[in-house]
């Protein structure tokens, strides 16, 4: 039942139009608006919160990667988010690699992870492959719980955030705005060429019909396994940068209800979009936020704006707006 | 025309002297803490109320200070509170952050508050790191931590004659931690550990370990674990009469606000630690009766704690006439503290708030007279027994002198 919903839901949030020749000079001034609006976002608004907007949109990015092109739901992210957050936390302050290596580290640690989880989980499909993320990503939930160097409930924290190349100091929080906010473009940007790549339109004729690419002499395996480690690769890029901007990594980030955040992002923001997650993220964070003395409420308002979404913008915000102005997003 | 230079001189006096008193010091007051999950009957709403009731109490207006309360819920999550902290820092021109449960949140805060140069006197967080290893200036722990609660609970208990113990430990750090500190106090006491089971953390399950508990014939069972497992346990063990058949069950994190949402049935016998019980003494009977028609509960002692730290920081910015951190924190810890809930008490340099420590019991059924007379206060442990020595909590700030 759950199998047949994921795959129909996968089948259905396709691209909502045939991509014309002109949607790549439209996506070139998408990114180009793209910058600007980061450029002078810190002025505007508070760079911490930016951060925290970016990394969690670059976390529901990868997430959107994996579902929105590959159709395979992960319900394990947290683990390569979180155990990035941890290496590039330990690897900062314990090992006192600079910014640029310890997030380095944490990426490749998510990348190390999701080639280990992936190459067993890909072997099954549907609600089977979300669950079998789901046990391991509790795994390393109780490992990081238990191991010395995560300082299990403490967590790590007063994490330096140091000098980027040993001449940009991080500890001032517009650099560290306009660094994270590079890395947010280079990993959008990453994603929106894979999606763009054959490898990617090989993927998502994998995701819209299987069996069909598997008769066409594909090996639907491998493709799925190389989408699952750039996705987890990406997800411990966003956890990576998210422990320096924080200063601090924990158990908040390797546990099963984050993620969640990345799917509420996701379909909010719009499924199969590459803009989507970003908005997602913008409008999630921006409740938890802002709505952050209204307590309780702001799981009620949440729920209010998810159920919302659903009814009225089945394609998610921006999958909506790509609806209605007849344009891949 | 002398008049006149006279009454202008006059004139210019006054002004100046209105002027003196009309100085007002602007403080900002952010209770930062759980207010939707499972922390969040314990601070929550409660002591923001505490914070407000401080600032009324106090009379802050007519000392020269004007102070306002805001309040935010970090959602146990640490890089929420964090985020928070931060636009309260740098944006919103928050002074002091206040309460602070869970240790992970409270560490981050901790560091943020230093890194910025604002105070943060934190009652909700147990970690006693926050006056250990991680001891920073702008930090006051006031209301409890880890080590007073072993202390208290092992110590006392031992001294009543409960001198064989069994824990039953949450499998983490934490519990590790707790059943390894209570150890500790309980030999240190003549008292002897006769053996101990580690449970699965979370779990719902505690009966298998509850029977190894029973049969170890131990006199008291120690519950080396928190929230939801510490809940589970005590309703387990109750289910087993374990309090009936003799042996005592000792919870080493508890507040009067889980043994209401207990009942006397179910919890009577526990014994556990707290600083502050409303119960105890005509003062806080008072105080705690306003809050009660406020919150519509008792307080517990971080809302306790959070009234007294306000009162403290208030009068050390009257005295001093600014908010500066530096100069504040000298005062608060140069100064004897004193207020109605925890009478007289001191702020050590490592930024522990000594106080006195309550052993309570929750009564029998049969010998409550009140919805809310739930203990009775079984020992009260003198402050200089009930916290770590200042020497052995490692802290960088004492160490060097």
């Amino acid at each position: 039942m759950a199998d047949a919903a994921v795959a129909t839901s996968g089948a259905a949030i396709g691209p909502p139009v045939i991509e014309g020749t002109g949607a790549a000079g439209f996506h070139r001034a998408i990114f180009a608006g793209l910058v600007v609006l980061l450029l002078v976002a810190p002025f505007l608004l508070y760079p911490v919160f930016l951060m925290k907007v970016l990394c969690f949109a670059l976390f529901a990015a990868a997430f959107n990667l994996l579902l929105g092109y590959g159709g395979l739901l992960s319900f394990g992210h947290a683990a390569y988010f979180g155990m990035a957050s941890y290496i590039s936390a330990y690897s900062a302050k314990v090992l006192g690699f600079p910014p640029e290596l310890a997030i380095l580290a944490g990426t490749a640690m998510g990348a190390a992870l999701g080639l280990l989880f992936g190459a067993l989980a890909i072997r099954r499909q549907g609600i089977y492959f979300a669950m079998i993320t789901l046990a391991l990503s509790q795994m390393v939930y109780f490992f990081s719980l238990q191991a010395k160097f995560t300082g299990g409930e403490d967590g790590i924290q007063a994490v330096p955030r140091g000098t980027l190349f040993g001449i940009l100091n991080l500890a001032i929080d517009i650099n560290l705005y306009y660094v994270v906010a590079a890395i947010f473009l280079i990993g959008l940007y990453a994603m929106y060429r894979i999606i763009h790549s054959p490898f990617g339109q090989v993927m998502k004729a994998i995701r819209d019909n299987e069996p069909r690419a598997i008769s066409l002499g594909y090996r639907v395996n491998q493709y799925k396994l190389a989408l699952f480690v750039m996705s987890t690769t990406l997800a411990g890029l966003a956890g990576a940068t998210k422990a320096i901007v924080f200063q601090l990594a924990s158990l908040t980030d390797v546990h099963w209800s984050m993620s969640g955040e990345p799917v509420l992002m996701t379909l909010v923001g719009g499924l199969g979009t590459v803009f989507g997650p970003l908005i997602g993220a913008a409008v999630i964070v921006s409740m938890q936020n802002y709505l952050a003395t209204l307590g309780a409420w702001v799981l009620v308002v949440q729920g209010i704006i998810f159920v919302t979404c659903v009814l009225v913008f089945r394609e998610g915000l921006l999958g909506f707006v790509a609806k209605t102005i007849r344009r891949p997003l | 025309m002398v008049t006149m230079r006279g009454l202008s001189v006059a004139t210019a006096l006054w002004a100046v002297s209105l002027g003196a008193a009309q100085a007002q010091v602007a403080v900002k007051l952010g209770v930062l803490n759980d207010r939707s999950g499972v922390y969040s009957d314990i601070g929550g709403e409660g002591s923001e109320i505490a914070a407000r009731m401080a600032v009324e109490d106090f009379k802050a207006s007519e000392k020269g200070v004007t102070a306002t309360v805001v309040a935010a819920d970090h959602q146990n999550k640490p890089d929420v509170g964090s985020n928070i902290a931060r636009q309260w820092y740098d944006q919103d021109g928050v002074d002091v952050i206040l309460d602070v449960p869970t240790s992970s949140v409270a560490l981050a805060i901790n560091q943020i508050t230093r890194e910025k140069n604002k105070i943060f006197l934190n009652s909700g967080a147990a970690t006693s790191d926050l006056t250990g290893a991680q001891c920073s200036p702008n930090t006051i722990h006031w209301a409890y931590d880890t080590v007073q609660l072993a202390n208290v609970t092992g110590g006392a208990m031992v001294k009543r004659g409960g001198n064989t113990w069994f824990f039953l430990t949450a499998d983490y750090a934490f519990g590790h931690a707790l059943e390894r500190d209570t150890s500790a106090v309980v030999k240190k006491n003549g008292g002897q550990v006769v053996g101990s089971v580690k449970t699965p953390f979370p779990s719902n399950d505690f009966s298998s370990f509850l029977l190894q508990a029973q049969a170890s014939k131990a006199k008291v069972i120690g519950l080396a674990n928190a929230g939801g497992d510490t809940i589970n346990s005590i309703k387990q063990a109750s289910e087993f009469g374990i309090t009936q058949g003799g042996q005592s069950l000792a919870a080493l994190l508890m507040f009067v606000n889980d043994v209401k949402a207990l009942g006397l049935r179910t919890a009577q016998g526990l014994v556990f630690s707290e600083t502050f019980y409303w119960d105890e003494n005509d003062a806080t009977r008072e105080w705690s009766k306003r809050f009660l028609a406020k919150a519509g509960r008792m307080p517990n002692m971080t809302n306790a704690g959070t009234y007294s730290s306000v009162i403290h920081y208030l009068k050390a910015v009257a005295a001093e006439k600014s908010k500066d951190p530096a100069k504040v924190m000298a005062w608060m810890k140069a100064n004897p503290t004193d207020d109605i809930l925890f009478g007289k008490g001191s702020v050590r340099a490592d930024g522990r708030k000594m106080h006195d420590a309550l052993l309570l019991e929750v009564k029998k059924p049969e010998e409550s007279k009140g919805e809310w007379d739930l203990l009775k206060i079984l020992a009260k442990v003198p402050a200089e027994q009930a916290f770590r020595p200042m020497a052995e909590g490692n802290c960088p700030l004492v160490a060097k002198s």
